[in-house]
């Protein structure tokens, strides 16, 4: 696939997205011009650039598209339900389409054909009749031409000259679309068309394009805006803008660089009323007589050097140069704009936070020196350099971050859908839409958070007249929600429907085999059941969800990026899950401790205090901390580290999910930059510990897994407690 | 020879169709003295469409031959009104009532 195309499936993808997201809010506000400007626009940039890589069957089918949404922009037609799914379905075809053109076929399958086709009947429907498009001021002005055959002149209006390329049409474009559009600046006071650059029927390529027009108009807008009314096909058409009040040679000028005969020409210009034939006479016979400097070229880039030569000759207004500049700045400013975004391949990013990483770590190491060595000097400088580092740091993890809202957005159109198949109604509310989080996080997380979704839809939320024999709204509510929580960051999928029940969780537990009938579970862990390969408690199964191969699989995903994922859920109320994920995945700022002779990190966003142990506690797991329960964990005992239990020790305070514990370790070591280096795959199924990082000495200190850490303690906890106590308790939530 | 021909065009008078087009129109102006074009069930004209009638019109001019669009639709006027061609093919154009406002 060449690079053109490639580039266009890319933003083609993206302008279908801006459609689709497009075609959504339509329908919750059919009367936004606005929105459906920016519909047709999105459309039409997709035809416009499927012509020039002349990928004709995608062509084809947005030219079709685009007619439906041209007349829904002149409100010829009203928005429903059925034109915007109807719309929405074209999208879908629209990204098949381009999957056909990604894998290299020429054509699409003839199935795909059959579909587009029956769509495009569908469309159909919306495009015929022909109501008349909106044009009376132009049939006016035609008359008022056409009377005064050449004796009225309006000075005061923009003359605008254009010939469209040869390869307009079959690029997808209709020159004819675009002056309607330059009517839509201001009023159209006299057109010409230029049919002359057509040959004789026998060498007339009825798809090539040959006509030209001359063009009064009468607008406040600048010749910027005339200039973007034409930018789609800049490099395909030949532009001439003349202000109003232009001088005589002015027209002079055009009437030479244009390739029609000059006599003709000028003639075009008197009809549409800029010069009088008076002029005109005077004009072609004083070129005769002293001729202006010959044109180097026809190209607007030329604009400036001949505006400066005609200056010095005082024969042209400033205000022709004037136009010319702007317009020279114009360009500029659209690059400008241009080059605020740039497309960076993913793997170079991760090269550059890669040698990031290993600067972080030698950062380390020539600070450790400095300190040693003892010049304060030397000190000095290295604790700017590594604060420095730190910030490059920071800029260089932020580069990968990316708002979550995007991967959010595409659940409307999935819940709009899910909701008509499924006879309910639904709304999505997302909130956090602008948290960050890391790119790779972000891709993977897609998949997880659609069988959620689609779980809640579909098991979730009752139908409406169940909802309202209980006494709720019709309307079922999914929410959607990010937001940042020490370190990481919790995306919840919370829904009002039914709930978990519990007992038939229960039952059907018992029938897999699952548990033993007599065996006592807390009412969270017959809610945890559901994460059991091959668990579904639906009665039918859709083709939505419930064939019980997705929690399982949901919950293997988000642990493969580090992440955790709960579920709570009350009867009759509803259900959260809750997703929780590390930040990043390379770089941390860690807490450095000690025990014995060995060095670990706790990431330091977990961490909330450091407390002194006291001798009193000494051989509990537990202690009170200002009036509440902190369970600990001795790193010494958990590691089996060898040693005598120094004086002194200390209380790491960590806070996961809301759960507080205590790590109780040697000595604390205070702030350190942390780069996650992954364990090796021997290592997997080590408990605790979540990976490595390089100290400035060179050690190797060992990153724990708070996570892992706090969880076992309440597990601990919860099975000390079945022990002692066989009635059932909830206290996984506490 | 001697009468004129009647061709009607049904399909749009877009891009998509203009080869077959500029085929049917150029045979028929061959074939005949003059031809007579009825435009009114034409849906959708472009800028490959408008193209078409003026090589048509133009072509007649050339052979010394008659061309006239004897009925158009309101796509095809307004086209021929914006692109200010109405005179330029010369022939009478109905409005109706309820269009002129």
């Amino acid at each position: 696939m060449d690079e053109l195309t490639s580039v266009f499936i890319q933003e083609g993808r993206e302008q279908l997205q801006a459609m689709e997201s497009g075609l959504l809010e339509l329908e919750q506000q059919p009367d936004n011009q606005d929105n459906i400007n920016g519909i047709f626009r999105a459309a039409h940039t997709v035809k416009g650039a499927s012509g020039v890589i002349e990928c004709h069957f995608i062509e084809g089918f947005m030219h079709k598209v685009e007619n439906v949404l041209d007349r829904l922009r002149n409100s010829d037609i009203q928005v429903s339900s059925d034109l915007t799914g109807l719309l929405l379905r074209c999208c879908d075809h629209l990204g098949r389409l381009m999957d056909v053109l990604e894998s290299g076929a020429a054509e699409p399958e003839a199935e795909i054909k059959a579909a587009g086709d029956a769509l495009l009947e569908e469309l159909v429907a919306y495009t015929t009749p022909a109501a008349p498009v909106s044009g009376g001021s132009v049939v006016e002005a035609q008359a008022d031409v056409e009377a005064s055959g050449g004796g009225v002149v309006n000075t005061d209006s923009w003359h605008i000259s254009v010939r469209f390329g040869p390869h307009m049409m079959r690029g997808g474009m209709d020159p004819l679309s675009f002056i309607r559009f330059l009517a839509s600046l201001g009023e159209i006071i006299a057109l010409e068309t230029i049919p002359d650059a057509m040959p004789e029927a026998a060498e007339m390529d009825p798809e090539s394009c040959y006509l030209g027009f001359e063009i009064r108009l009468q607008t406040r807008a600048s010749k910027a805006e005339i200039e973007q009314v034409f930018d789609f096909c800049r490099d395909d058409c030949e532009l001439r803008i003349l202000p109003p009040n232009s001088k005589l040679s002015e027209y002079l000028k055009l009437i030479k660089e244009l390739p029609e005969d000059d006599m003709r020409l000028g003639e075009m210009l008197l009809r549409c009323g800029a010069l009088t034939q008076a002029e005109l006479d005077e004009a072609l016979s004083s070129q005769q007589r002293g001729r202006l400097p010959d044109p180097a070229g026809d190209s607007e880039a030329e604009a400036l050097p001949i505006g400066e030569i005609l200056v010095d000759q005082k024969v042209v207004q400033k205000e022709v140069v004037e136009a010319a500049v702007s317009k020279q700045t114009q360009v500029s400013e659209k690059k400008a704009v241009e080059a605020r975004l740039i497309r960076v391949q993913a793997d170079k990013l991760d090269q550059l936070i890669d040698l990031v990483g290993e600067l972080v770590i030698a950062g380390a190491s020539a600070n450790l020196l400095a300190q040693r060595s003892g010049q304060s000097e030397l000190v000095e400088s290295t604790s700017i350099l590594s604060r420095l580092v730190e910030n490059i740091r920071d800029s260089a993890l932020q580069l990968r971050m990316v708002q979550i809202g995007e991967t959010f957005n595409r659940f409307n159109r999935v819940v709009r859908d899910a909701s008509r198949e499924l006879g309910k109604e639904i709304d999505l509310v997302i909130t956090g839409a602008e948290t960050e989080l890391d790119k790779s996080v972000v891709e993977k997380i897609g998949d997880p958070l659609m069988h959620l979704v689609r779980n809640s839809m579909d098991h979730g939320i009752e139908k409406p007249d169940v909802r309202e024999a209980r006494g709720k709204s019709r309307h079922g509510r999914l929410e959607l929600n990010a937001y940042h929580d020490s370190g990481s960051i919790v995306i919840e999928v919370v829904d009002d429907g039914g709930g978990l029940p519990r007992e038939k969780i229960l039952q059907k537990a018992i029938d897999k085999g699952l548990v033993q009938p007599t065996q006592q579970l807390s009412d969270q862990e017959i809610i945890n059941l559901i994460w059991e390969p091959g668990f579904s408690t639906a009665e039918q199964v859709t083709n939505i969800s419930g064939r019980g191969v997705g929690m399982d699989v949901v919950r293997r995903n988000i642990q493969s990026l580090r992440g955790s994922c709960e579920v709570s859920s009350t009867e009759g109320v509803g259900t959260t899950f809750t997703i929780r994920l590390p930040l990043t995945l390379a770089i941390i700022d860690g807490f450095l401790v000690g025990v014995g002779k060995s060095a670990y990190v706790i990431p330091l966003d977990m961490v909330i205090e450091c407390i002194e142990l006291t001798d009193m506690s000494a051989d509990r797991d537990f202690l009170n901390l200002r009036g509440e329960v902190l369970p600990f964990v001795r790193l010494r005992d958990m590691f089996e580290i060898g040693g005598d239990r120094p004086a002194r020790e200390n209380i790491v305070v960590v806070q996961f999910a809301g759960q507080k514990a205590g790590i109780v370790v040697d000595q604390l070591m205070g702030e350190f930059q942390t780069v996650i280096k992954p364990l090796s795959t021997i290592f997997r199924h080590l408990r605790g510990i979540g990976g490595s990082t390089i100290l400035g000495t060179g050690e190797v200190a060992l990153i724990l897994d708070v996570q892992a850490l706090v969880q076992r303690n309440v597990r601990q906890e919860e099975r000390d407690m079945n022990a002692n106590n066989a009635l059932p308790r909830s206290t996984a939530a506490n | 020879m001697g009468s004129n021909n009647r061709l009607v065009i049904v399909e749009d008078m877009t891009i998509y169709n203009a080869l077959d087009q500029k085929n049917q129109l150029v045979a028929a102006l061959d074939a005949a003295d003059g031809l007579e074009l009825d435009l009114s069930q034409v849906a959708e004209i472009d800028s490959a469409g408008l193209q078409l009638l003026i090589l048509a019109k133009r072509e007649a001019a050339r052979l010394d031959k008659q061309m006239s669009i004897v009925a158009h639709s309101p796509v095809v006027r307004q086209t021929l009104d914006f692109c200010n061609l109405a005179a330029f093919f010369g022939d009478p154009v109905v409005i109706t009532a309820h269009e002129q406002h």
